[in-house]
């Protein structure tokens, strides 16, 4: 099924985030051969993507398509692919179809099901990869990966919801580089957990001026755009620059590994009085967490997706009554390849003004 | 309550069902069911533009058009005021067996787009653990009916379905046995081409020129879901494997293919692709219906498309039948 040519063998993977920097390790450190970053997400990977992806298909499809063929383009012989949930799971066979058709020549994998998180399972697929791999490695790595998320994620949850307040501008963005570079330069577990406590101590050590009264945002929709910054034209980036606390739950750690994703009769009920079943992929988080942001006094929502993700569309029917229930401003993001970055900011910058008023209305 | 209202009067309670959707697939089970535990069943009328209008307007834009017809009928049957309004939820028939996510949400959908309307469900989600017999039981019960009128009403209304489902398919065997005409393959979902608005218009242009349509959603589900193997491998969408495995069961017996498909559907979008890049051996063409599609143009394509048969046709029997 899969020829061993490891020597020859150069693999990549699609983007996500800072996902790539632990990615690369664990695919360096199971597979025996050279693994490439794909390269930075940029428009011309999403036109391309775009190109050459079925017209109406979620955009998160046309941006890994994107990033394949720059990594072909650039010597890759050997793509990976994950899969799970709503129309994800199918995206790796279509993918490679497409590649094929237009003439590139490589293997195709299908390495990761992420709707059943299980380290035997993934061995057994990382395996038929470099039949060499033994469990022991491979779970070393595995763990590795686990906790470099884990940390990442809490980090990158501490700075969305501060950078928008640091008194020396930069600082943030500064540590956070440092960390990673850190990060992509381990080799244990232990390692990571010891760079996690390190840097958690550097990040709370960064003055910031955050009053109890500034803006919270909550951000809700579909797991790609979330976490892909690019995919969402970096709208936390700008929600911090106008001094708002952001916080998101949808990150791998939660997806993956978390105890409170799994339990989705839990979920239902941080939802009630809204829902009786699940929506599908994350439709269902969107409900619940939008629910517990407007009972902890959140003072606006956003939701992004890409056009016509059904599952976020299932969401949406759902958010518009919540919103009116609880009072609390929800602004909806749809994004395809082709959205306008300007019309972005100006709907940002008018959501935040109404935040503002609102606020400064119910302290007077 | 509902016990209140059977003492308190000899009017049969009404339950109505949405013409849409899985409505197609199940309209004898579903009827049938409830008429069988003595409810007045109502089905909303065929679909026309005023009940697609009202659809968008109860829809989220990027909705597929065969939801918004959903949410269309749904009004109408809301506005017939009917006791309560059939939604049930579908999620999967197991592993590797799922529907679209939108049939997840059909029920919350409904349920929080109007205040006060009363739905009846049942949860069909068989990775989980649900089955179709379990499920009907809690639902007949749940309207406090007595367990063996429930279960008797159920194999009764299922057999009703198993012998429709069947003449259906005796019906179109027999169409490609005797029919001469050129035959084409309508690969689109039963409420999509069976719709009065949206599919019919097709089917009436295939007639005007002498066209035969041939069902793909009329095959024996078992078969060509194990057809659709050879087309995809990894394809977990059911609806789409029973589609799908249809064309490598008809193709020697027709001579196109017409992919119907309306507009953003999620699983078409990908299995659409992938059937035009693999299926090179028949004539086929992708229709993409949204609710701004033109009759016109559609009626041109679909002529240009017959045409291309026709003519293809007239050359390989020319050529005395040798493939090209």
């Amino acid at each position: 099924m899969v020829e061993s040519m490891n020597n020859k063998r150069i693999i990549s993977f699609p983007h996500m985030g800072n996902y790539y920097i632990v990615i690369k390790q664990m695919l360096q450190n199971t597979l025996n051969c050279e693994i490439m970053t794909p390269p930075p997400i940029t428009k011309r990977t999403i036109d391309i993507g775009a190109k050459y992806s079925p017209d109406f298909v979620c955009v998160p499809f046309k941006y890994n398509l994107g990033n394949y063929i720059e990594a072909l383009e650039k010597g890759a012989n050997f793509l990976v692919q994950a899969g799970g949930g709503c129309r994800f799971g199918y995206y790796a066979e279509i993918q490679e179809q497409i590649l094929r058709d237009l003439g590139y020549d490589f293997e195709f994998f299908n390495i990761l099901d992420t709707g059943n998180v299980n380290p035997r399972r993934y061995y057994k697929e990382f395996k038929k990869v470099n039949p060499k791999l033994d469990f022991r490695t491979f779970f070393k790595a595995f763990r590795v990966l686990y906790n470099q998320v884990i940390i990442m994620d809490k980090i990158e949850d501490y700075i969305r919801q501060n950078i928008g307040f640091e008194v020396n501008k930069g600082s943030f963005e500064k540590l956070e580089k440092l960390f990673y570079k850190e990060l992509s330069n381990v080799n244990t577990a232990k390692e990571v957990k010891n760079i996690g406590s390190n840097f958690e101590q550097k990040f709370r050590d960064i003055p910031i001026n955050k009053k109890e009264t500034c803006l919270k945002v909550g951000i809700v929709g579909e797991l790609y755009m979330l976490m892909e910054p690019f995919s969402n034209y970096f709208i936390e980036k700008e929600l911090g620059k106008r001094g708002i606390a952001v916080k998101r739950h949808i990150t791998v750690s939660y997806l993956l590994f978390s105890k409170e994703h799994s339990n989705k009769k839990q979920i239902i009920k941080s939802a009630y009085p809204y829902l009786k079943y699940e929506l599908g992929a994350d439709g269902t988080d969107s409900i619940s967490r939008s629910n517990e942001f407007a009972q902890n006094g959140y003072d606006g929502i956003i939701h992004i997706k890409p056009f016509g993700c059904t599952p976020e569309v299932n969401a949406m029917s759902i958010l518009q009554k919540l919103g009116n229930d609880k009072n609390i401003p929800i602004l909806y993001f749809s994004f395809d390849a082709q959205t306008s970055e300007t019309g972005v900011n100006t709907r940002l910058e008018a959501f935040y003004d109404m935040l503002l008023m609102r606020k400064e209305s119910n302290i007077i | 309550m509902l016990q209140k209202q059977l003492l308190s009067s000899d009017k049969k309670i009404t339950i109505g069902i949405p013409r849409a959707l899985l409505y197609y697939k199940h309209k004898i089970l579903w009827k049938r069911f409830f008429e069988y535990l003595g409810y007045k069943v109502v089905i909303s009328h065929d679909t026309t533009k005023a009940i697609l209008d009202k659809g968008i307007s109860k829809s989220i834009d990027e909705s597929c058009l065969s939801a918004k017809i959903f949410m269309g009928h749904v009004d109408e049957l809301v506005k017939q005021k009917v006791e309560y309004i059939f939604v049930p939820r579908i999620a999967g028939y197991g592993c590797k067996e799922r529907v679209c996510t939108k049939f997840f949400a059909l029920y919350d959908i409904v349920k929080n787009t109007y205040n006060d309307i009363k739905l009846l469900d049942y949860n069909l989600d068989m990775e989980q653990g649900t089955t179709e017999y379990r499920e009907f039981m809690k639902l007949g019960i749940r309207l406090h009916k007595n367990p063996f009128r429930v279960h008797n009403a159920y194999k009764k209304a299922k057999k009703m379905q198993g012998y429709y489902d069947n003449m259906e398919l005796r019906r179109q065997k027999d169409i490609i046995e005797k029919d001469k005409n050129i035959k084409i393959l309508i690969v689109a979902h039963p409420y999509n081409i069976y719709d009065d608005f949206i599919g019919k218009p097709i089917l009436r242009n295939l007639e005007k020129q002498n066209v035969t349509p041939i069902f793909a959603d009329l095959v024996d589900k078992n078969v060509s879901v194990n057809y659709a193997k050879k087309i995809s491998s990894s394809l977990y969408w059911t609806y789409n494997k029973e589609l799908i495995g249809s064309i490598e069961y008809y193709k020697d017996k027709i001579d196109g293919i017409i992919f119907l498909v309306t507009f953003p559907c999620g699983p078409d979008s990908l299995v659409a692709e992938l059937c035009q890049r693999k299926i090179k051996d028949k004539p086929f063409i992708n229709i993409v219906l949204d609710e701004h599609s033109g009759e016109v143009g559609l009626e041109t394509r679909i002529e240009s498309f017959i045409d291309i048969i026709t003519m293809r046709k007239r050359n390989l029997s020319k050529n005395g039948g040798i493939n090209e």
